[in-house]
């Protein structure tokens, strides 16, 4: 379809962002180059994980790099393909600030004709002191995800 | 006592719609209902969403654990790996973890998620959990 071609996260995120799960979350679009996409989880009281702290929960942090590792790839083969997660792993280096909102940026290093890979942090507001690295691997569902020329 | 009276859960958790079933071995399962804070793609659990559930019922598991053996710490997490092994559906879905090595100062376990035949597990994590000082009170 050509409608899906040209995938811009600028303007296909806020929309994809609004429903479900992300939207549940306030998941909302920053930033985005040829293979990368960042994204901001902003701080709500009920996303905390802890009885005694005012932090976000790290379940939240994953749905953040969950989706920011979409929109990653979609960014880069410059098109909407149905994904699916095969397996992401999160290392957790700190707790992130009170109050502090959690920024996702993930992007595409690698991306073969069954298999998309992704690399990302979560930082609360200093990229060089993350919160949080992960890496993930994609698979298409539907046929492949594939590269478009450029 | 039951562990949702002893160990009520995270905000996040409750907020989510994760609630505690049943006890199986004196461990927790956890649950959540199908509905639109865990929806990704149509009528499909979000992944973040399942990962949610898979990480709650691994501490679930680790606190009854280790309050049945008397020991008090706060709880960190180290890292989760996520396996997603097929699409969750509009359904319930559960899950159970359980603790392969429980060390002094960190523990490692694996969460199975689950929802119609157990044999078919939706996800599986694997997850080191850094068991630091009680939180002071």
């Amino acid at each position: 379809m050509s409608e899906l071609q040209d995938f811009d996260p600028a303007k296909a995120a806020p929309f994809m962002l609004q429903h479900g799960h992300s939207g549940w979350l306030g998941l909302r679009y920053r930033d985005h180059g040829t293979d990368w996409v960042e994204l901001e989880l902003p701080w709500r009281e009920d996303l905390i994980g802890e009885t005694d702290r005012m932090v976000l929960a790290s379940g939240p942090i994953i749905s953040l790099l969950d989706m920011a590792s979409g929109l990653a790839i979609w960014t880069m083969v410059r098109k909407f393909v149905p994904i699916a997660t095969l397996d992401l792993r999160v290392d957790y280096q700190r707790p992130a600030r009170d109050h502090a909102s959690v920024i996702g940026r993930v992007e595409c290093y690698r991306n073969t004709r069954s298999a998309a890979f992704v690399r990302g942090i979560a930082h609360d507001g200093d990229p060089d002191n993350p919160v949080a690295h992960m890496a993930g691997c994609f698979m298409a569902i539907n046929g492949e995800v594939r590269h478009v020329p450029g | 006592m039951s562990p949702a009276e002893h160990h009520p859960l995270p905000a996040y958790a409750r907020s989510l719609g994760i609630r505690y079933d049943r006890e199986e071995d004196g461990i927790p399962v956890l649950a959540v209902d199908f509905g639109a804070s865990v929806e990704g793609r149509p009528q499909h659990y979000h992944g973040g969403a399942t990962s949610g559930l898979l990480e709650n019922a691994g501490y679930a598991a680790l606190r009854v654990t280790l309050e049945g053996i008397g020991r008090e710490h706060q709880l960190k997490p180290i890292n989760i790996t996520v396996q997603f092994l097929s699409a969750g559906k509009s359904k319930p879905m559960y899950a159970k973890g359980r603790i392969t090595k429980l060390g002094r100062r960190n523990a490692n376990l694996v969460v199975e998620a689950w929802q119609d035949d157990r044999e078919r597990p939706v996800a599986t994590a694997v997850m080191n959990i850094l068991m630091g000082a009680p939180a002071e009170k």
